[in-house]
């Protein structure tokens, strides 16, 4: 248990910086605690607020590789696990029959169909037979079924594979692991019970202020003020697609492409379609932001 | 140390929360790499562990301040575990008594208009420490607040709020920062500073509650204090009594709720079993074996498109219900292909075309409680009329496919029930379903008939609240 990956919370937050990713505390803790109890993130929260860039993150911070599983429905086993290479197996069976006229063993034989050679290892398994560090990112879980959520509880419990043929293939070093979920349906109470809950919400303002700063080159502090002040202003607004912090982003790179110091109400109408993606939304903020204040 | 962990989990469970065992260990190993005394890594900490649905975020929070909130960095616990107990409640006593000293004392030194005014500038330059101080400073002068005295929290934020007048300070804050300002501020400018003030008091005010709070626990205890604070979770709030704030959480909350029912409906259209045998493409198939039928084609059912309609009552008996309704339906009729909806009080109108081609639920809703024609004599509930009339004009609408969802509290006035609407739509549709929002107690009791209807429908549910939504759906699917 010695070979922790970060000393104390601040110093994950620290590490992230570094990476040009801005942790509040909640996520650092997590963080930090996912690598103390050995147990994976599920992260949860909105479109767009840097669910999957924390998993590119931390991979990029720790200086391992990044696995990732991206879920969708009718995912299955051999998609997400492991597959026998059926074909390289038919040639071997071939090659034996050509070599000599059927006199090997059939148990020998057998024994060498079911070996590491015809195994293709799919994102879970490679995760756990890797020797170097690694982040396995498991993204939007929940557009998967139910029942196959259940493929992976042996894994994030006990990061271990079971293959029938094989045996059981344990973890030669303990992956980090982050589930993302978007939240469209109810997960199975197993396995959030296996996983660390993080609810990443909109950043505060200062916060995104910050990542607005720090992503952005080029960008004055003062017009990243105002972006996230506005930001903040259109998400009170009850919209049906509140702007995320990757299309706070945008609209920042394209403000200062467009040579803007200043935003102005005009400036910000014409470009409310980078932060909103719904004609009514648009309509609305755009009605709301030229309204003189209440 | 653990018996408070033990205590703190044992009142989240009676918050309602769902805290398994094997979180309650995770969280006890937690803690264990967290240093106590960093307060935030702490409650995000046991949160991780203990907390698996953002919506129960918020009841954690309230259970976690009770009981944790002497424990921040500025009351710091000496070494936790080698205390034992009554030393450490002696330590505990000291540190509120100490705290309630320094406050009360800063607090009474200070004028009223000293205080004003020290808040304005804390306000003005956005100083949290100082917003901090300032907000203890107030709950010590104003609320007023003296042990043992049966009152709720509320009744103390109201005191030291309306002594604040915070909203005469907003206006103050707007016109200094105009007058600095070196140029007239624009429209937007103005706008987004206000909105800066107005995060700023609410910080003030979360201070204040929580100052409060804080007082009210040295007061009362921890087991006492929790309890009044109990809250329902989202999913337990009922839509009858549902707050402002409330009803947007439950809203949020019906839309993964509807995408569920279609998921649902859609998987159990792919896992059907097989149809009978496909004759004739059995043999096109056997082609290419030679005549061999090696490959049996099945003809498949066809999937089952559900058609949905419902008829809901909007009457001011279950207004607060109604308007759930309706956003209810909205989200159902993005979810399915045919939904058509009805709405009545005495009279009975079709809204489907309201809700259609409609983005803004909000509109949606407001065209209903506008534009339909559901008002026949006095406005009064009159199920029975608008089920005939229902029955006279749109009876060719339900068929076999379709499943009637009827919504309202059956509370008819003493009118006649015309339920034999109901005999001849069960007959006809493919279920028949009646939620009613009142508690099953209230079934039949004055003017309710609800048993007359539900004798036809396939099922009467009660709900009141998201949980017996849910299970509504899950029911359904």
């Amino acid at each position: 248990m010695s070979d922790h990956r970060f000393g104390d919370v601040a110093s994950v937050r620290d590490e992230l910086k570094e990476v040009e990713y801005l942790a509040d505390e909640g996520i650092a803790s997590v963080v930090f605690l996912a690598d103390r109890l050995q147990k994976p993130i599920l992260v949860e929260g909105p479109a767009g607020t840097g669910k999957t860039q924390l998993a590119k993150s931390v991979a990029e911070m720790t200086g391992a590789r990044l696995i990732r599983l991206q879920c969708y429905e009718g995912l299955d086993e051999a998609k997400a696990l492991y597959e026998w290479n059926y074909k390289k197996q038919l040639l071997r069976i071939q090659a034996e029959k050509a070599s000599d006229d059927g006199s090997t063993d059939w148990d020998q034989l057998h024994d060498d169909l079911f070996s590491d050679e015809f195994l293709m290892t799919r994102p879970l398994l490679e995760a756990i037979r890797a020797e170097d560090p690694v982040v396995l990112l498991i993204d939007e879980i929940d557009r998967v079924e139910v029942e196959t959520e259940a493929l992976l509880l042996e894994i994030l419990s006990d990061y271990q594979v079971s293959i029938p043929e094989l045996g059981t293939m344990e973890a030669r070093q303990i992956p980090l692991v982050f589930l993302t979920s978007n939240n469209t349906r109810e997960l199975s109470e197993a396995l959030k019970r296996r996983c660390l809950f993080l609810h990443i919400d909109y950043p505060q303002m200062d916060r995104e202020k910050e990542i607005v700063l720090t992503k952005v080159e080029g960008i004055s502090e003062n017009l990243a003020d105002q972006v996230a002040r506005i930001v903040r202003s259109i998400r009170q607004i009850e919209l049906k697609k509140a702007p995320s912090v990757s299309e706070t982003l945008d609209w920042a790179r394209t403000l200062v492409l467009l040579g803007i110091e200043s935003i102005d109400a005009e400036q910000a109408r014409e470009t409310l379609h980078i932060l909103l993606k719904y004609q009514t939304d648009i309509e609305k903020a755009a009605k709301e932001l030229a309204v003189e204040a209440r | 140390m653990l018996d408070l962990m033990s205590g703190f989990i044992v009142e989240l469970r009676n918050a309602g929360l769902p805290v398994s065992l094997t979180e309650n260990l995770d969280a006890m190993e937690a803690v264990k790499h967290i240093p106590i005394e960093d307060r935030s890594a702490f409650k995000y900490a046991l949160g991780a562990t203990l907390v698996k649905n953002a919506s129960h975020w918020r009841a954690f929070e309230t259970v976690f301040e009770v009981y944790f909130s002497m424990r921040g960095p500025q009351y710091r616990l000496p070494d936790a575990e080698e205390l034992s107990e009554d030393e450490l409640e002696r330590w505990m006593q000291q540190q509120m008594e100490g705290m309630r000293d320094r406050s009360g004392g800063s607090g009474d030194d200070m004028s009223p208009e000293e205080l004003a005014e020290m808040l304005y500038r804390a306000l003005m330059r956005g100083d949290e420490a100082m917003t901090r101080a300032m907000a203890r400073a107030a709950v010590g002068k104003y609320a007023g607040m003296e042990p043992g005295r049966p009152v709720g929290g509320t009744y103390y934020l109201y005191r030291t709020l309306r002594n604040l007048d915070l909203d005469s300070l907003l206006e103050k804050l707007m016109e200094e920062t105009e007058a600095e300002a070196p140029a007239p501020l624009t429209d937007l400018e103005r706008r987004l500073e206000r909105e800066e003030f107005e995060s700023r008091i609410d910080h003030l005010k979360q201070e204040i509650e929580a100052e409060i709070r804080r007082r009210l626990v040295a007061d009362r205890g921890v087991e006492a204090m929790a309890k009044t604070l109990r809250k329902p979770l989202p999913e337990d709030v009922d839509f009858m009594h549902a707050s402002r704030e409330e009803m947007v959480a439950i809203r949020k909350a019906i839309q993964p709720l509807t995408r569920k029912l279609a998921a649902r409906l859609a998987r159990k259209r792919r896992n059907k079993r097989r149809g009978p045998l496909d004759f004739r493409s059995t043999v096109r198939a056997s082609l290419s074996y030679g005549g061999v039928p090696a490959d049996p084609r099945f003809r498949y059912p066809r999937p089952h498109k559900p058609e949905l309609i419902v008829v809901a009552d909007i009457s001011g008996s279950v207004a607060a219900f109604a308007r759930f309704t309706l956003h209810l339906v909205y989200a159902l009729q993005g979810q399915f292909s045919k939904v058509r909806s009805f709405v009545f009080i005495d009279g009975i109108d079709e809204v489907t075309h309201m809700f259609r081609g409609q983005e803004d639920i909000t509109k949606a809703v407001h065209r209903v409680n506008t534009e339909a024609d559901v008002v026949w004599v006095d406005g009064h509930s009159d199920y029975g009329h608008a089920f005939e009339v229902f029955w006279d004009r749109w009876s060719s609408e339900v068929n076999p496919k379709s499943t009637v969802i009827f919504l309202g509290d059956a509370r008819n006035n003493y009118h006649s029930t015309n339920s034999w609407v109901l005999k001849e739509a069960a007959k006809k549709a493919r279920h028949v379903f009646w939620l009613n929002p009142e508690p099953r107690s209230y079934w039949d009791t004055g003017d309710s008939v609800i048993s007359e209807y539900g004798t036809y429908c396939d099922g009467v549910f009660e709900c009141r609240n998201l949980r017996q939504l849910e299970s509504f759906v899950d029911h359904l699917a």
